[in-house]
């Protein structure tokens, strides 16, 4: 083999593993993190965040609008704490709501902020006031069956 | 009492064979860092190597890497299909390619096709005194011979594993796309939001990285510490292929313990 020859060969390798690398980067993956420096945090109390994750979306009207940095849980209150990451193109009116949401029946949690009427903005670092909590299936069908049982309870006296 | 003394150093010999053997690997990493300055002041050696240890593996990796694909698909979308998550098939495919059967497919096949090779040369360039004639005329083996090999390999791996996965990711969207007729843009719009480029793509490509430096290094030692004849450089090579294996299957548990636990 000629040198010249093992120059080309080497270089198409090298080619050849740069683009299975890009395709790796822009068809199969996303970059899931903002990138830092354009984001703002800010925190939610919720009572149950259920299976609620770090680094699961925050969305406001479908779109995602930033990420879940923390989860930790409040010891004086017994809430959890949540941080998001939060993309600084976007502010939110300071009555603002956060709630824990599930894509589909049994999809991943997410969670969406509606905003609120106020002109002021929430900034770095500010709280949600308004938060509800995650739906566990758990709860809700042992409610339902309760409230099944009270009924017929109701009907037979 | 002779007898109980024997039964003790029996068990004791092949513990310090083994650090014996240990010391001599990590003193000769460190014989081959030295010198690779060097070795790479003249880069037509290592290029040559990148030739053997890589291109030569191109095919090889690029095939299985479809055919892995394409098996993780069949049996993938048979799985996913009985729970109504057909449509997963991307995620499935491309995390488990990425983040574990690239680098660790890869780094086997790599193993057994260019690490043998190397070991099976140096043995042999040893066995026929090549390495002896050059020390004799003052050129250093480690810097002319070994420290090539070993960073061609280093620099091969990651960029197969790459090939690896990303023809395994094809393979998979031939059978789930083409042939399964699952829907094209959820099947590549899933995948896109259930992997991420930091924590899945690039964990990939440093376990890769520690890979390449294992199997090279084992490759290059084997080669060198081998005896002489022709038996010595088989068992060599035999050698290289099953350390380099549980090397890579026991640093893949260490380092997927170390990149993904807890997320």
């Amino acid at each position: 083999m000629k040198r010249g020859m093992i120059d080309f060969w080497v270089g198409l390798f090298v080619l050849a593993g740069m683009a299975a690398l890009m395709f790796l980067a822009l068809k199969v993956s996303s970059q899931g993190n903002l990138p830092t420096g354009s984001t703002y945090s800010l925190t939610a109390d919720f009572e149950n965040i259920g299976g609620l994750k770090v680094r699961a979306p925050v969305k406001s009207a479908g779109v995602v609008v930033g990420r879940v940095s923390q989860i930790s849980l409040d010891p004086q209150r017994y809430v959890a704490k949540v941080t998001l990451d939060v993309d600084s193109r976007y502010q939110f009116s300071r009555d603002s709501s956060a709630e824990i949401l599930t894509s589909g029946l049994l999809g991943e949690q997410y969670i969406g902020i509606t905003s609120g009427a106020e002109e002021k903005t929430l900034k770095a670092g500010d709280t949600f006031k308004i938060t509800s909590s995650a739906i566990v299936l758990e709860q809700l069908i042992s409610r339902f069956l309760f409230s099944q049982a009270d009924k017929e309870k109701e009907k037979q006296e | 009492m002779k007898l109980l003394f024997d039964l003790v150093s029996r068990l004791g010999q092949p513990v310090t064979n083994t650090l014996i053997k240990l010391g001599f690997a990590a003193r000769f990493q460190l014989a081959i860092l030295r010198h690779s300055a060097t070795a790479l002041l003249r880069p037509q050696l290592t290029l040559r190597e990148i030739w053997f240890a890589g291109v030569l593996s191109v095919l090889i990796i690029v095939v299985s890497g479809l055919f892995v694909g394409m098996v993780l698909a069949l049996q993938g979308y048979d799985t996913l299909q009985r729970f109504g998550a057909a449509s997963s098939l991307g995620i499935l495919v491309a995390l488990s390619l990425v983040r574990e059967l690239g680098p660790v497919v890869a780094g086997l096949l790599f193993a057994s096709r260019a690490g043998s090779a190397i070991t099976a040369e140096i043995g042999l360039m040893k066995a026929t005194e090549q390495l002896a004639a050059m020390e004799m005329m003052a050129v250093n083996p480690i810097a002319r011979v070994v420290a090539p090999k070993f960073w061609g390999g280093v620099i091969s791996m990651p960029l197969l594993a790459a090939m690896f996965s990303a023809m395994g990711i094809f393979g998979g969207y031939l059978i789930g796309v083409q042939l399964l007729g699952l829907d094209e843009g959820s099947f590549w719009s899933q995948m896109q939001g259930a992997v991420d480029f930091r924590l899945d793509v690039m964990n990939g490509v440093i376990k890769s990285l520690f890979f390449g430096f294992a199997v090279s290094l084992i490759a290059v030692f084997e080669g060198y510490d081998a005896p002489p004849t022709a038996e010595g450089i088989s068992t060599a090579t035999t050698r290289t292929v099953v350390t380099s294996a549980l090397v890579i299957l026991a640093l893949d548990f260490i380092l997927t313990a170390f990149m993904f636990r807890g997320v």
